[in-house]
């Protein structure tokens, strides 16, 4: 079992092989106009000219209804909580230390939601429903990505 | 009109956290050996090979099925590897039986594994997507804010999830084949786990398995010359539906009901509960026992939790509906096999070849498994008789 050779405790049965894997990835015209406005701080959906539903992170399609979205929706950073956990499990390498609250925020004027972290407030005092608000990086941090925003929290009066 | 098709043949292996001793094809050759023994067939009476496993990141290999098929006697015959996430065991057996049930062949080997102690799946689960949070939260913490909200919306007690954990573990110490086996398993046990993802504990959660299932899916003449009773497939159905889209019904997905309907229509079905006489379902979360009860149609919306309280899907309770009595993907989780395991066992219990967790008279049984985001189902039912 052992892939030390030093312990000498019997045959070696395993060996790991890691591998390293590099994507260059092709955003599409949809996921750019996202990604160019969140490297400059600001939040891009996009609406489905079928259900009018609004995506963010932006799609190229609404899975709702098989076609192109088509205008870009500017949001605000303020959502609430459609669903959540509090995550108790050490995971090697995670650099967000347990327990932390992985969240399903839904933006307001959003349709959808995606998954990010909640601070700034007790995790047994999250709830459903809760009002949250971006905090981002400082400016000099900004990538593209939603990592552009460490977590959300709560608007005032909520958390008590 | 589809031919007959019916499982001849089934082979598992002793289930386990790391079997050492065999590489990943002597894993799925040992599986597929033990089926081709329980149908009494030789490896030349196969015409044709369908494999199953979960994502290629899980253990590293790329097209796996390439390097397996000298192991599975796969040279000169077809071979064709499935891949549907976590129900892939399930569409694997669905695409086998779709080889017989179109007359093209008459007796067709499927085998689904996975060997968990070379792979990763944790972290192949939570590899950084571009542009999105990096979360690494597993499987768990996707599931976990469903289980939530389904709590939310039904006002189920606390232990309903415990006690679906404690009910497959005592399940699962009648098949000597499941990799758990916990004599002393209780609610207080279960409750003094760890917790993992709120609220999900770590007794409520599927363990990490090494193993591989195998059927023989023969044709009417194939099973009337098979020396073991048959498991007539009475209906096949797979559906599917997108991770992410606005108005998603996650907790109790589309899919799943319109996979379930379809299933039951094939199989003449009006009301499963009464119907079906046991169910193999895929649950590797415990609170997914009343989830998919209500997804199912075993009951209405709001009522899941109150069936496994009562100890409706209890072997030893005596209940109506018993719900993996082979222990489950509680107690048993080689994540490519475990739809295939599914299956098999509901093939193993109208065959009355069950052992100790059999249910007695077994005629109609359903296998169902689920995967991906909760987006991807494959379900069959299997009969004593043809139909
Ligand atoms: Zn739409």
């Amino acid at each position: 079992m052992s892939s030390n050779p030093n312990e000498s405790a019997g045959p070696v049965t395993m060996m790991q092989a890691p591998l390293y894997l590099q994507y260059r990835f092709t955003a599409g015209t949809s996921s750019l106009s996202f990604l160019h406005a969140i490297k400059r701080g600001r939040l891009i959906g996009r609406r489905c000219p079928g259900c009018e539903s609004v995506y963010i992170p932006c799609r190229g399609s609404c899975a709702r209804c098989g076609v192109a979205t088509c205008d870009n929706i500017e949001l605000t950073d303020e959502g609430v909580i459609d669903k959540f956990t509090v995550v108790h499990i050490p995971i090697p390498n995670n650099p967000i230390k347990p327990p932390f609250v992985v969240a399903h925020i839904r933006l307001n004027g959003a349709d959808n939601a995606f998954h990010h972290l909640i601070g700034e407030v007790d995790n047994d005092k999250v709830k459903l429903g809760m009002k949250v608000k971006a905090v981002w990086r400082p400016e000099s941090e900004w990538d593209y990505g939603l990592d552009n925003i460490r977590y959300f929290k709560p608007l005032g009066g909520e958390h008590d | 009109m589809a031919n007959h098709a019916a499982v001849i043949g089934v082979g598992q292996v002793k289930y386990q956290t790391q079997r050492d001793d065999v590489s990943i094809a002597g894993l799925v050759r040992e599986a597929a050996q033990n089926a081709l023994d329980d149908a009494q067939l030789e490896w030349s009476d196969i015409d044709a090979v369908v494999i199953g496993k979960a994502p290629d990141m899980f253990e590293g290999h790329m097209m796996p099925e390439l390097y397996l098929a000298d192991a599975l006697c796969a040279t000169n015959k077809p071979i064709l590897r499935v891949h549907t996430a976590g129900s892939v065991g399930g569409s694997t057996a669905i695409v086998a039986a779709s080889h017989v049930q179109s007359g093209v062949f008459e007796r067709v080997l499927t085998v689904a594994y996975e060997k968990q102690s070379e792979s990763n799946a944790m972290w192949a689960l939570s590899s950084k997507q571009p542009f999105a949070t990096h979360l690494n939260a597993g499987a768990g913490g996707f599931f976990a804010p469903l289980i939530r909200e389904y709590i939310q919306r039904s006002n189920a007690p606390a232990e309903v999830g415990m006690q679906v954990a404690v009910k497959d573990r005592l399940h699962a110490l009648r098949n000597p084949l499941a990799h758990l086996h916990m004599p002393d398993i209780d609610l207080a046990t279960v409750e003094a786990s760890p917790m993992l993802w709120e609220p999900l504990r770590f007794l409520e959660s599927c363990p990490s398995s090494d193993g591989a299932c195998a059927m023989i899916i023969g044709s009417e003449r194939a099973a009337a010359a098979s020396p073991k009773k048959p498991a007539w497939i009475r209906g096949t159905a797979m559906r599917s539906e997108p991770t992410n889209f606005a108005g998603r019904e996650q907790v109790n997905p589309q899919a799943g009901i319109d996979c379930a309907k379809d299933v039951y229509r094939q199989a003449g079905i009006q009301n499963p509960r009464k119907d079906l006489d046991t169910a193999e379902i895929y649950v590797p979360f415990s609170w997914y026992e009343p989830m998919w009860l209500e997804n199912l149609g075993f009951c209405d919306i709001g009522e899941g939790w109150k069936l496994t309280l009562e100890g409706a899907t209890s072997l030893p309770e005596g209940g109506d509906i018993p719900w993996n009595c082979s222990g489950g993907v509680l107690s048993t989780n080689p994540i490519g096999a475990s739809g295939m395991i599914r299956f098999a066992e509901a093939a193993q219990q109208v065959r009355g070849l069950a052992g100790d967790y059999q249910v007695e008279g077994t005629q109609l049984a359903l296998g169902h498994a689920y995967g991906g985001g909760a987006q991807f189902f494959s379900m069959w039912v299997v009969g004593a008789e043809k139909q």
